[in-house]
């Protein structure tokens, strides 16, 4: 029941990380990844708060499985990260490199903390 | 003929004109052959976790394996459809975008960290925070060079 669920939300979550991200590149005229950045950091504060309200029983272990592990897991992606920050140092664009790293981290590390800051104020 | 740039995206890179293209041979089948991709990727990613559980306070094992052999798949992958060869429309977006992109993950990543320090594990935290990101470029440098030096292309490209 769970491998479905997870199913059922990365069905949706690998779609959507694809036209957000062609979104985001019509929109910015850059060698920058802003449309990874944006999925990886709404992921994070998406995933954070379900895990979050999960630690308190808020919210079921079903939705996490759906909404987390399906949908949150691949809207988010670790292989795109490292493929562009590798290109990227390969094209010589070595600080866009460095910046994307730091700035993925940094994001999705502070989208985390939010989303569970977030979901503890919602429902402690 | 100059020497092909390979994409910086793999999702999708809209400076090259043929991903550009791509909604307009059927949006359909476009997003269907990613959904289908993304699940593989995302069970088989769940499956991993399900075999290797790991405390609060742990390192999270399995998440790290995925997101570091997905980097590496995603190097080969990337040099064997846009620099060895040509592949039809539907592969990149299949593989690179549906499988692989399911399968590795960010907000698992980021969310373990949180969980590891709110654990009172910030050393374990940090350990897996940097320890993912040296492992996962490593792994897709070793993947992009390992397909060029068995393909045979890139020999002419360190010039950049």
């Amino acid at each position: 029941m769970t491998v479905i669920l997870v199913a059922l939300g990365a069905a949706l979550g690998a779609p959507l990380r694809y036209l957000v991200d062609r979104a985001v590149q019509a929109r910015h005229d850059s060698v920058f990844p802003w449309g990874t950045l944006t999925v990886n950091a709404v992921g994070s504060l998406v995933l954070g708060v379900l895990i979050g309200g999960a630690a308190v029983d808020a919210v079921p272990g079903s939705l996490v499985a759906l909404l987390g592990v399906g949908l949150c897991g691949a809207l988010t992606t670790y292989s795109t990260f490292g493929y562009e920050t590798i290109r990227l140092f390969e094209d010589g664009a070595r600080r866009h490199a460095l910046v994307n790293v730091g700035v993925s981290v940094v994001a999705g590390l502070a989208a985390a903390f939010v989303g569970v800051t977030l979901a503890e104020l919602l429902w402690a | 003929m100059g020497p092909r740039r390979p994409p910086v995206d793999p999702d999708v890179d809209l400076s090259v004109p043929r991903q550009r293209a791509e909604l307009r041979g059927g949006t359909a089948s476009l997003l269907a052959v990613i959904a289908v991709g993304g699940m593989t990727g995302a069970v088989a990613r769940h499956g991993l976790a399900v075999a290797l559980p790991h405390p609060p306070h742990g390192f999270p094992w399995s998440t790290f394996a995925v997101n570091v052999s997905g980097c590496l798949l995603i190097g080969v992958l990337m040099v064997l459809i846009t620099e060895a060869w040509t592949a039809p429309r539907l592969v990149r977006p299949f593989l690179g975008v549906g499988v692989l992109g399911g399968y590795t993950t960010f907000s698992t990543y980021a969310v373990e960290v949180q969980q590891a320090v709110a654990a009172g594990a910030a050393r374990t935290g940090l350990l897996y925070l940097a320890g993912t990101i040296v492992a996962a470029l490593t792994a897709v440098f070793l993947g992009i060079t390992l397909a060029r030096l068995a393909t045979g292309v890139g020999r002419d490209r360190s010039g950049g």
